[in-house]
């Protein structure tokens, strides 16, 4: 009880209520009144009421990432918002002018408009440290902004602390998408296309789809470091575009060779499209980074293994992802 | 009350004196008046409709079931919650169906007519002073409603659903310096993410995006009404009045007239005519995509500056740095809307015309504006229409690298062509004063004598 005594000393309340004036009677008494405060001190003390809680708003947000505890996630948040809700109740009191003013319940429309607008601009009159109160508003704004802003990274993990791996290592099998069944290299002829995931995967994983085309080996052009990943003409890439991850599930393999563009796998989103034959180098549309191979060899009973992990980054770019 | 029902809820309510000019506020007539009214009434179905549709969705994706509803060729597929119930809504609801194409119907409705009354706007000029605000008011709406809409279509976890939400992932992580990370938070890691990125779509489109927009189209009536509508020039009408049909009785029941109107086009689209068949394409999984799909008609001009920009990224010392979606997927959206948001005061900088105008300008008045603006229509509407390559080239199997190497080089020829005609024809029709699409000066027809006729100039 005596907390609360004090706090609406502080506040000034019970000062108010003391310090009435004696009204005269009678309704036509004009209960009119306007004094300023000058109350340096009190500026001050709003001011730095404005600092603390803007300082504790930031720090709650910053605990939310860097030490999440509740109690003092709780207590830290509280106590920000005490001090800024006391800034504001302490300035009301103590800082701007304080008034009684009476509003007839159907105003007169038009002399009454300048009055207000006169009175509006008045409203911070015998303030003197105007730039420090300011200046403490807007770091309190700015730690409230942060005791929102912060949180919100904890949506989800940050870059990288993702799951950014891929399930592709050696001897890992490659299965059919849709049966799981494995798959047989004589199964596929020259020209064939065959949508794959690692043996057990789950389509959860940005890594794991890959397509699985056949083409003559003897018109390959891997790199050099590349020339024993496509045994018998089997080549396996990344199943999403590097462009806009959407799926790439259209092949383009040429009829007529002599007079049709070479094979090539094709993504329908942007039609981004990768040269099979040379590591799905990007030859057309707005995808740059070629899709990430998938060394591949035949096991004993022929077929499909990974020999090693994907050759790269899988997915879309982003800021300094590796070219 | 019987006897004075405007006093009853004048002296209860205390509401006489606004109620009173509410009522009697002059609407000033003209078809291209009623294109925002469209836009609002289309809203008012959304709510409606998506609410009901709300009663009967989940928009769970982070676990499978096995279907076993009427449509054969689904069953025993593994689908989620999410694609489970829109199938279920699409079957087996009452009138679930019907609701959910009319709701779908009335979104590509009310992007139609809030970019048909933009479009109003400005050739008219009625954004100019005082109405800036109301402009700017309706262009966030037109923003919000766009990203509204993709929310919608993103929630079935339908093949399009995820082609979508994959090319929105591309976007983001595109993003320079903190792109990775924003992806990564919004999904809850690396694409396709937890699920999380469904049930927050999910909240955004029910609740949290629809009511900023009702918030802002509750300011951008207010302040029509604020300053009261803008109006053609013509007898009795003056920068200072509003000459037209009060709200009570004859445009309230117009306006409400109009409102069941368009509620019975999107009800009759919902019942009649198909849209996004979410059985046939099937559920998504990252693996899958499928040749010649488009996105709601409002994004084609994303899809379009996506396909049609070529392969550049900046890149230093072999890491890339800002990946090739953000140029036509973050940029190029923030340079049409940056542009709009800023016209009224570029207009006001440009014009030097500082003062207020209640009278509209027809649309030859302002040479440069509407030459300007119908040159910038064409810019996004060439990339727009790009956007539709695949389909020609999937359809009538013309060539599609060199569709788009065509349009590469149109999108910047097109608007310069536009611009200097638009400028021409309205200089011209200034210079004769000519009104081509009223039919030109009154004529009469005499018969001759011998049978024929002649006309007659008046």
């Amino acid at each position: 009880m005596r907390i609360v005594e004090r706090l609406a000393l502080l506040l000034g309340a019970a000062r108010a209520v003391r310090a009435r004036p004696e009204q005269p009677a009678g309704e036509d008494a004009d209960p009119r009144r306007r004094a300023l405060p000058r109350d340096r001190a009190a500026e001050l003390a709003v001011a730095v009421l404005l600092v603390a809680g803007g300082l504790l708003a930031a720090a709650f947000g910053v605990l939310v990432v860097a030490h999440p505890q509740t109690q003092l996630l709780g207590g830290v948040l509280a106590a920000g918002l005490a001090c800024l809700g006391a800034a504001l109740a302490l300035a009301s009191k103590r800082v701007v002018v304080q008034e009684v003013d009476v509003e007839e319940r159907h105003p007169p429309p038009a002399e009454e408009d300048e009055r207000l607008t006169a009175q509006l601009r008045a409203g911070t009159e015998g303030i003197s440290r105007r730039r420090v109160l300011l200046g403490a508003a807007g770091v309190a704004g700015c730690g409230l902004a942060a005791a929102i802003a912060l949180p919100a990274t904890g949506l989800g993990p940050a870059l990288g602390h993702a799951p950014n791996g891929t399930p592709w290592r050696r001897g890992k099998r490659l299965v059919d998408a849709r049966t799981n069944e494995p798959i047989s290299a004589d199964a596929l002829e020259i020209g064939s296309f065959q949508s794959a995931m690692p043996e057990g995967a789950t389509t959860e994983e940005l890594g794991a789809p890959v397509v699985v085309v056949r083409v003559d080996p003897q018109r390959l052009q891997l790199p050099a470091d590349r020339r024993d990943w496509a045994p018998e003409g089997f080549l396996a890439y990344s199943q999403i575009c590097t462009h806009a991850a959407c799926a790439v599930t259209l092949f383009r393999y040429p009829v007529y060779e002599d007079t049709s563009k070479g094979p090539a796998l094709v993504c329908p989103c942007h039609y981004s499209t990768f040269d099979v034959l040379r590591a799905a180098d990007p030859i057309f549309g707005p995808a740059v980074r070629p899709l990430a191979q998938l060394p591949l060899a035949l096991a004993d009973d022929r077929t499909l293994v990974a020999n090693g992990p994907l050759s790269g980054p899988v997915g879309p770019s982003y800021w300094g992802v590796e070219h | 009350m019987a006897d004075d029902p405007v006093r009853f809820v004048d002296e209860r309510l205390g509401a006489g004196s606004f109620a009173r000019r509410a009522l009697r506020y002059v609407f000033p007539e003209h078809w291209s008046f009623l294109l925002g009214e469209v836009a609002l009434y289309a809203f008012a179905f959304l709510v409606l409709s998506g609410t009901y549709l709300a009663l009967f969705f989940s928009p769970d994706v982070s676990s499978r079931t096995t279907y076993a509803g009427p449509f054969d060729e689904l069953t025993g597929f593994a689908v989620t919650p999410a694609y489970d119930s829109a199938l279920h809504i699409s079957s087996s609801v009452p009138a679930g169906l019907m609701v959910r194409q009319a709701h779908h119907w009335a979104a590509l409705v009310f992007v139609v007519a809030m970019v048909a009354h933009l479009a109003r706007t400005f050739f008219t000029g009625a954004f100019r002073k005082p109405r800036e605000v109301i402009w700017t008011l309706g262009v966030l709406l037109l923003g919000i409603g766009v990203f509204e809409g993709f929310a919608g279509y993103s929630l079935p976890d339908d093949l399009l659903s995820g082609m979508g939400l994959a090319i929105a992932y591309g976007v983001a992580l595109s993003l320079p310096f903190l792109g990775g990370s924003i992806g990564s938070v919004l999904w809850d890691g690396q694409y396709p993410g937890s699920g999380a990125i469904e049930s927050r779509l999910y909240i955004l489109h029910v609740f949290i995006v629809p009511a900023i927009m009702a918030t802002l189209i509750a300011l951008h009536l207010a302040l029509v009404a604020r300053h009261h509508h803008t109006q053609y020039a013509g007898p009795g009408r003056s920068e200072r009045n509003t000459v037209g049909a009060p709200m009570w009785p004859g445009y309230a029941l117009r306006s409400l007239g109009l409102m069941l109107l368009v509620f019975a086009v999107l009800v009759a689209l919902g019942g009649l005519v198909q849209i996004n068949p979410i059985w046939q394409w099937g559920a998504y999984e990252i693996n899958r995509s499928t040749n010649g799909a488009q996105p709601d008609w409002y994004l084609g001009w994303l899809i379009g500056g996506l396909r049609i920009m070529p392969a550049v990224d900046v890149r230093v010392w072999g890491r890339t740095l800002i990946p090739n979606p953000f140029w036509a997927g973050a940029l190029f959206p923030t340079v049409v809307f940056g542009y709009l948001l800023a016209h009224p005061w570029l207009d006001r900088v440009l014009a030097r015309d500082r003062t207020e105008h209640h009278l509209l300008d027809r649309p030859r008045d302002h040479p440069w504006r509407t030459a300007f603006g119908a040159a910038f229509l064409t810019w996004v509407g060439s990339i727009f229409f790009a956007g539709s390559s695949d389909r020609l080239f999937y359809q009538f199997e013309i060539d599609y690298e060199a569709q788009v190497r065509v349009y590469r080089v149109l999108v910047f020829v097109l608007p310069i062509v536009v611009f200097l005609a638009t400028k021409a024809v309205c200089d011209e029709l200034r210079r004769t004063g000519a009104a081509p699409l009223r039919g030109g000066p009154p004529t009469a027809v005499r018969r001759r004598e011998d049978g024929s006729f002649e006309a007659l100039r008046e």
